[in-house]
């Protein structure tokens, strides 16, 4: 981590070379299943095979030199315009080398991933997110139910053709004596004003050019 | 006598319940009075947090993270708000990094008093929670003078904090931080020693180490299981590697110990409190880097760059290089963490919050098996759960 109290070019370059090291450690560690490995912002970046998440996993946290011994977090970041379309991240924390790693998996829609619960429990409660959440299957989750979102909902709210709106709104309804889900109608139309303009001066072109060129 | 077989009941806890401490529902099969299994039913309080931030330029989403976990809602807004720094680049002035810890640890305080006092009503000590909540109303006018809200402050922001503290506000505070040990012990005498209490907390819930690394559990409750970590030492951001603090460890693993880890945090917080009072930099509390922070509003008035610089801030607001990263600051109840991916423009193309609750109430189900009932409720109030940052 950059401590920027004191940005001491020395220990920076020390940090980089302890991550480096590390990197050629999993290297040998994880052999063929590693597709790509950098330093980004200090902290380790991995590819893999969505795959062989399950072994990856287990050889991080087991491995006696890397010692990965706590997930932080797991979740997943939508790209439609990817071929395999998600894109799992898993923030990994090793307390022996305070040192932090994230590994990158793509996952196409509908394909289904080894569920990562039987190495790290706090896999549970997360997967059970990203399902909820973007529709990523897990394979051999213990119990792969919906978290955040109502019961009987429909959707996966994070990808990004869900509308921010969503589809259905839902109120108590006096002579039903229940509450009940309706269509969304909005009273004014949702408004997303676009502000994008050129920042830093003049580029090559901006918005609204392209129209120009067609007349003239 | 034939033997009979007799069938689980299912209970439901929640979700309107006082020691549930929000909007919980948990469905528990009981065996008699002992838990066989707890699923805790959460998503009540979901308002979409991490889909809005999308929609939100990077300032606009900064007041989301003070309604998370809205008990201690700086601690949050400083993982927000050094993630962006972290992205652009920017360096944060001296006295800015010590108002952030300064509000970090009151905080803390604000955070620990309210989990301790309701912890306490739980389990059946009514007074706690009367004597805690008027030094929270104390702490909560420091909040209002800096910033002018209780609780939303939405003070911290991508360079240093929203304005400077107003005179004499730092010798206020010191002035209740030579008051404040007296409260921490008078607090102490009606619970640590008291029978009671410990009657409820001693050996309930109990989580070891192992299974405390392996559910992702963080911050006091990670510490109280013996596991010396905590990120203001590990890795320290803005002015905590020149503060001087213990990190208390407990050696159980039980409700009892994550209520001493937390007394104790208390008596931490006041300490680094009082360093940041003495040690107070003068200069300015926001970086002079007007592509990312606003002018100031005297230089609006004869500077048409400051006036450009603040129109654009406030609609088009400013762009953050595309790159990822995973930023983590230690809050009152663990590792909050925002994992920011940013496309270049000038809003977030993806944010996950990772809340330290969440991994709590996913470990309620292994924490309260085999477990009373009225234990649950001494567990919930003990990890410290609020559902404003679990559901987000």
């Amino acid at each position: 981590m950059t401590d920027n109290v004191t940005p001491d070019n020395q220990t920076a370059a020390q940090e980089v070379s302890v991550q480096t090291t590390m990197i050629e450690h999993l290297r040998k560690l994880l052999d063929a299943d590693l597709q790509d490995a950098a330093v980004v912002q200090d902290q380790i970046v991995l590819r893999i095979p969505a795959s062989s998440i399950q072994q990856v996993l287990a050889a991080l946290r087991d491995d006696k030199y890397a010692a990965f011994n706590q997930l932080s977090d797991l979740t997943a970041v939508d790209y439609p315009e990817r071929p395999e379309r998600f894109e799992l991240v898993y923030q990994l924390l090793s307390m022996r080398n305070n040192m932090r790693l994230r590994l990158l998996a793509a996952v196409g829609e509908g394909q289904a991933v080894p569920s990562a619960t039987t190495v790290y429990s706090a896999a549970n409660w997360a997967e059970r997110e990203v399902w909820d959440m973007f529709g990523i299957f897990f394979a051999g989750h213990p119990d792969l139910r919906r978290l955040l979102t109502d019961y009987g909902f429909e959707g996966h709210p994070l990808r990004k053709d869900f509308p921010l709106t969503g589809h259905v709104e839902v109120r108590y309804d006096d002579t039903l004596r229940r509450v009940v889900n309706e269509p969304v109608s909005l009273v004014q139309e949702f408004r997303d004003f676009d502000f994008l303009s050129p920042w830093e001066g003049m580029q090559a072109q901006i918005p609204g050019d392209e129209k120009a060129g067609k007349e003239g | 006598m034939a033997e009979m077989q007799i069938k689980p009941i299912t209970m439901n806890f929640g979700p309107q319940h006082p020691a549930a401490h929000g909007v919980l529902r948990l469905v528990l099969e009981m065996d008699g009075e002992v838990i066989e299994r707890a699923d805790p039913h959460v998503g009540l309080l979901h308002r979409g947090t991490e889909k809005l931030i999308e929609h939100k330029t990077y300032l606009q989403a900064l007041p989301y993270f003070d309604r998370l976990d809205y008990v201690s809602p700086m601690n949050q807004e400083h993982a927000w708000a050094l993630a962006i720094e972290r992205a652009v680049g920017i360096e944060v002035p001296r006295r800015a990094q010590y108002i952030r810890v300064l509000y970090c640890e009151i905080g803390r305080i604000l955070n620990h008093l309210l989990n301790l006092t309701t912890f306490a009503i739980d389990v059946g000590a009514m007074t706690p929670l009367l004597w805690g909540f008027e030094e929270r109303e104390q702490l909560m006018g420091f909040y209002e003078r800096a910033c002018g809200a209780r609780l939303h402050a939405a003070y911290f922001r991508p360079g240093g904090v929203h304005q400077d503290l107003p005179d004499g506000l730092l010798d206020e505070i010191g002035d209740w931080a030579n008051e404040f040990p007296a409260f921490i012990n008078d607090l102490e005498t009606l619970l640590t020693d008291n029978r009671i209490f410990k009657q409820r907390t001693v050996d309930i819930g109990v989580i070891s180490e192992e299974a405390a690394l392996d559910l992702g559990i963080t911050g006091p409750c990670l510490r109280s299981s013996g596991v010396a970590w905590d990120l203001r030492k590990a890795q320290p951001y803005d002015a905590y590697a020149e503060m001087e603090f213990d990190v208390p460890v407990g050696k159980t693993g039980d409700c009892y110990a994550r209520y001493l880890v937390r007394v104790e945090e208390m008596r931490q917080s006041l300490r680094i409190i009082r360093q940041c009072i003495d040690k107070m930099p003068d200069g300015p509390v926001l970086a002079e880097n007007n592509k990312v922070t606003p002018p100031k509003r005297g230089d609006m008035k004869h500077s048409m760059e400051a006036l450009i610089h603040h129109f654009k801030l406030y609609t088009e607001g400013f762009h953050v290089p595309e790159g990822e990263s995973y930023t983590a600051v230690e809050a009152p109840k663990g590792e909050f963490g925002v994992y920011l991916v940013a496309d270049g423009s000038n809003k977030p193309y993806r944010c996950k919050i990772r809340a330290p609750g969440f991994y709590f109430m996913a470990a309620v189900d292994y924490l309260s098996r085999g477990h009373m009932l009225a234990d649950s409720v001494a567990i919930i109030g003990s990890l410290d759960i609020v559902f404003g940052e679990i559901d987000r």
